[in-house]
């Protein structure tokens, strides 16, 4: 990528970027009452990375954000397989959900589900599928 | 009995075993103990008072097939002869087969011949039946094969192969009718169901089916084809083959069936007339042949044909002269190919016009020769079987009933065909074994045989004399009981020599004389076969159906299989539009519903026609920017109707996913070929897009139908009332994809794994241009 001085940019990405993030982490968090949801959270969070990326080059988010996005796709899956089969333990067949409210503080009365977890795990997914097809096409000669 | 039927199939698997020490003992020492022991199992059933023995083993009960043998007459006959002749053909071997060749290969194709052999003659169960007779044929394309070094050799397998298989497929056919029919897979209990099948409508039908099945593997005309082919067998396999065993089970078949379909009309037609057209033509065409075992090949033809012949005209003179014959036969015609197999074996070729004057070099085969072929020529001496069942022959063609015209012509040709067999009988005799010697031409310096291979043609010989003699010890007790099971009428008739001056004699007498003469002036009128047959030939028709088979289907293969990843898309959907076009207009499926439709408003309107120009538009861009741009519209369009039709999660989504993929497409531009006009004959034009408008046509039609017809109510409902109550959140949307319909997600996101991987691997993983 070539390197042209780009300040506007880079000083613009730095803030919309972390709105970005927050974003997409709203729209997890509340998928499941509202729009939004693992997958389109994990997409969020992509553009937000790749904002990055575009402004700062490779390089530079690689120091940021060392995550290895190959080794998330597994991970998102194991999460979502372990969401379901930990169903087994209490007997019920795969991928039976259940909720819960609890109160915490600071947070109030909160709803904990189950299902969260398992889209936690598509979230995981769709995050390190797309920053790895994306870097890896970018990379490409 | 059934330990008689696997019994070669079960010795078979020691042969690789005992074949290691063939450098000391020959295999085929052991290998004869098998079909002499069999043969001496089944001779004990020989005598006046043998009645029918059935044996049942278990098969598959629930299909009703059980190996169900059934021994009477007729297959005691036939697997006296497998045996018996199998015992000599054994024999015989052992000293004509050389100890450098595959032994191990040639026991275990032969034994698993004569258990397939002896299973069709046994079995009373249609399926079983046919189960063993795809396994001769197998078994002697194994054996045609066996010096498969040679192209000749590979022709002929493939040849009878595809011929039987052809003929065995069509009776499996015939099989499946009467088995529907009668409701029975058992012969036996068919043949007591009789009038079911006569008065079935199905009739000519199973009938055909079952004849191409006897007529391709009794090498009946014009089927004949593959039999001559066949002699690049090693001489044992023509003897016990194609002689005396395997092309007699299309005899044995059509024998069997004969009771069903003997009060049919078109059976007495059809099995007559080809008959003796086979009778004709075989012998006719064997008086042309050099090679002695083609003229054997094309004598076995016409002696085939003229024992179908008595089958079809079913009367009991008649099917009583069938079976002796098929015993005289086996044993003059088996006699007969070994020692061509022992010329060929002693002078080193089988070429008639090299061989010549071993009279006196060869004395004891020359004797031999003499009585099998003087046997199958039926002249009129005492000693001599052939002249018997040619003479019954003759007595059985006089008088039939049945279609007039046939049943007049038959005698004369039967005349016909018997002249020509009393020629290329004296022309095998004499063109070998007198004349002048061309000893130079020979490769081998020819002298008598040794003893060992003598033998086996020494019993057939002493057979042809004795049933000859004593043909009255042979039919009562034996040959009777077979008659009897394929016409029950059949009472005995005494054979005897002398019977009066009678018509069927002087058949007899004109056939020798006719044949006399012309055997004598034979290179006068041998410039008739350049006209008839000429050029024509039934195996140019066999070799211009192989070809061309093979040719069109290249060619039509060619046509659709071009590799032109377009050409197939266009037919998919064409014939994707095609047939459901055509399944709708019958099942009436564009009747249209226009109630319970919602109102249009303008928001909409304008999306869809903003939508309708972005999508026709892609299809001008010359550009690829422009391209991708432009397509951006119709995704960004659709996402805004899911925004008007209020489904706010998808609507985010496409949204998105329209984004990354413009985003990733932008990103392969520098690999992507520059986007250009297709210089496309109009007619290519004119299909693309009559399939690309008619497929859009067909999904909006199929669309509006699967609107119009609203058969169950939508489990919607459910979703909606129980999201909150079951999934614990209000996004419906959400609960159904993590909660009630988990698991799509949960595979959906693999997927999506998968490309990333797959990506990873085509990108970093591609291997340098020019490595391997």
């Amino acid at each position: 990528m070539t390197r042209p001085n780009n300040l506007i940019l880079r000083t613009t990405t730095s803030l919309i970027a972390f709105l970005l993030l927050g974003f997409s982490i709203y729209l997890f968090f509340a998928g499941h009452n509202a729009p939004g949801g693992g997958f389109i959270g994990g997409l969020m969070t992509t553009g937000a990375i790749l904002l990055l990326y575009m402004s700062y080059g490779i390089n530079t988010v690689t120091k940021m954000l060392p995550i290895n996005y190959i080794k998330l796709i597994p991970i998102g899956l194991l999460v979502a397989v372990a969401t379901g089969a930990g169903s087994f333990l209490f007997e019920v067949p795969f991928l039976s959900h259940s909720f819960g409210y609890f109160h915490f503080p600071l947070f109030g009365e909160v709803e904990l589900a189950t299902a969260m977890l398992f889209d936690l795990g598509v979230y995981l997914t769709v995050v390190g599928v797309m920053m790895t097809i994306i870097l890896t096409v970018a990379d490409d000669q | 009995m059934i330990y008689a039927v696997f019994a070669p199939l079960l010795f078979a698997i020691f042969v690789p075993w005992i074949s290691k020490f063939k450098d000391r003992i020959h295999t085929g020492t052991f290998v004869f103990i098998i079909p002499f022991i069999i043969f001496l199992y089944f001779v004990q059933f020989i005598g006046s008072d043998f009645n029918p023995i059935r044996q049942t083993v278990n098969w598959i009960p629930s299909l009703d097939m059980n190996l169900d043998f059934y021994l009477d007459g007729l297959s005691l006959l036939f697997v006296l002869l497998i045996s018996g002749i199998g015992a000599l053909v054994v024999l015989y071997s052992i000293f004509y087969l050389h100890k450098s060749e595959k032994l191990g290969h040639f026991y275990v194709f032969l034994l698993m011949f004569m258990t397939a052999m002896l299973g069709v003659v046994l079995s009373d169960n249609v399926f079983v039946l046919y189960a063993f007779w795809e396994l001769t044929s197998i078994s002697s394309f194994l054996l045609i094969g066996y010096w498969n070094f040679k192209e000749r050799s590979r022709y002929g397998a493939l040849k009878s192969m595809l011929i039987t298989v052809f003929g065995g497929l069509s009776m499996l056919g015939g099989f499946i009718f009467l088995t529907i029919i009668t409701g029975t897979t058992s012969v036996q209990a068919m043949i007591d169901q009789v009038d079911i099948i006569l008065a079935s409508e199905f009739l000519p039908l199973i009938l055909i089916f079952i004849l191409l099945g006897a007529f391709t593997k009794s090498a009946q005309f014009p089927f004949h084809i593959w039999l001559p082919d066949a002699m690049e067998a090693p001489t044992p396999v023509s003897a016990y083959l194609h002689s005396a065993t395997m092309v007699k089970a299309g005899i044995f078949l059509i024998a069997r069936f004969s009771p069903i379909f003997a009060g049919y009309e078109g059976f007495f037609i059809a099995v007559s007339l080809v008959g003796i057209i086979t009778l004709c033509w075989g012998s006719y065409m064997a008086v042309r042949q050099t090679d002695l075992k083609g003229i054997l090949a094309f004598s076995t033809i016409s002696q085939l044909g003229m024992i179908m012949a008595m089958l079809g005209f079913g009367t009991q003179a008649a099917v009583f002269a069938a079976v002796f014959h098929i015993l005289n036969h086996a044993t003059f015609k088996g006699s007969l190919f070994m020692i061509a197999g022992i010329i060929d074996h002693e002078t080193g070729t089988r070429d008639i016009r090299k061989l010549g004057g071993l009279l006196t070099l060869m004395p004891i085969s020359f004797t031999l020769a003499l009585f099998g072929t003087f046997s199958m020529a039926g002249v009129p001496f005492p000693f001599l079987n052939g002249f018997y069942s040619k003479e019954l022959f003759f007595d059985a063609t006089l008088g039939l009933e049945g279609v007039a015209w046939l049943a007049e012509a038959i005698p004369y040709l039967a005349v016909f065909g018997s002249i020509f067999t009393f020629v290329y009988s004296m022309y095998f005799l004499f063109g070998v074994f007198t004349g002048p010697k061309h000893l130079e031409q020979l490769p081998k310096k020819p002298h008598e045989a040794p003893f060992g291979m003598l033998i086996s043609p020494i019993i057939l010989v002493l057979g042809v004399i004795l049933i000859g003699l004593f043909a009255d010890k042979v039919n009562q007790p034996f040959l009777l009981h077979a008659a009897q099971a394929v016409n029950s009428g059949v009472e005995y008739h005494e054979v005897k020599f002398w019977h009066g001056f009678n018509l069927p004699l002087i058949m007899s007498l004109i056939v020798v004389a006719v044949g006399i003469i012309l055997y004598l002036t034979r290179t006068k009128w041998n410039g008739i076969y350049n006209t008839l047959p000429g050029k024509l030939s039934f195996n140019r028709v066999y070799d211009w159906i192989v070809e061309k088979l093979d040719q069109y289907s290249t060619s039509i293969t060619k046509t659709y299989m071009t590799g032109s990843l377009r050409t197939y898309m266009s037919l998919i959907l064409g014939t994707t539009l095609i047939v459901t076009a055509i399944y709708m207009y019958i099942t009436d499926g564009f009747a249209i519903d226009y109630s319970n439709l919602a109102e249009i408003t303008t928001l909409e309107v304008a999306v869809v026609i903003t939508i309708m120009i972005g999508a026709v538009a892609t299809l001008y861009m010359n550009n690829n920017i422009a391209a991708i741009l432009v397509t951006g519209i119709v995704g960004y369009g659709v996402s805004m109707l899911f925004v008007i039709y209020r489904a706010p999660d998808i609507a985010l989504t496409q949204l998105v996913v329209e984004t990354v993929s413009i985003a990733i497409f932008l990103l392969c531009f520098y690999h992507l070929p520059k986007l250009r006009k297709r210089e496309e004959p109009v007619s290519t034009k004119l299909s693309n897009s009559f399939i690309a408008i008619g497929f859009g046509l067909l999904i909006t039609l199929v669309g509006i139908s699967a609107h119009s017809s609203n058969w169950y109510s939508s489990i919607s409902e459910y979703f909606l009332e129980n999201s909150y109550k079951l999934g614990g959140g209000d996004n419906v949307v959400n609960v159904i994809l993590v909660d009630f319909r988990g698991l799509d997600t949960l595979f959906e996101i693999t997927v999506l794994g998968i490309a990333a991987l797959a990506v990873l691997a085509l990108i970093k993983m591609q291997k340098k241009k020019g490595a391997k």
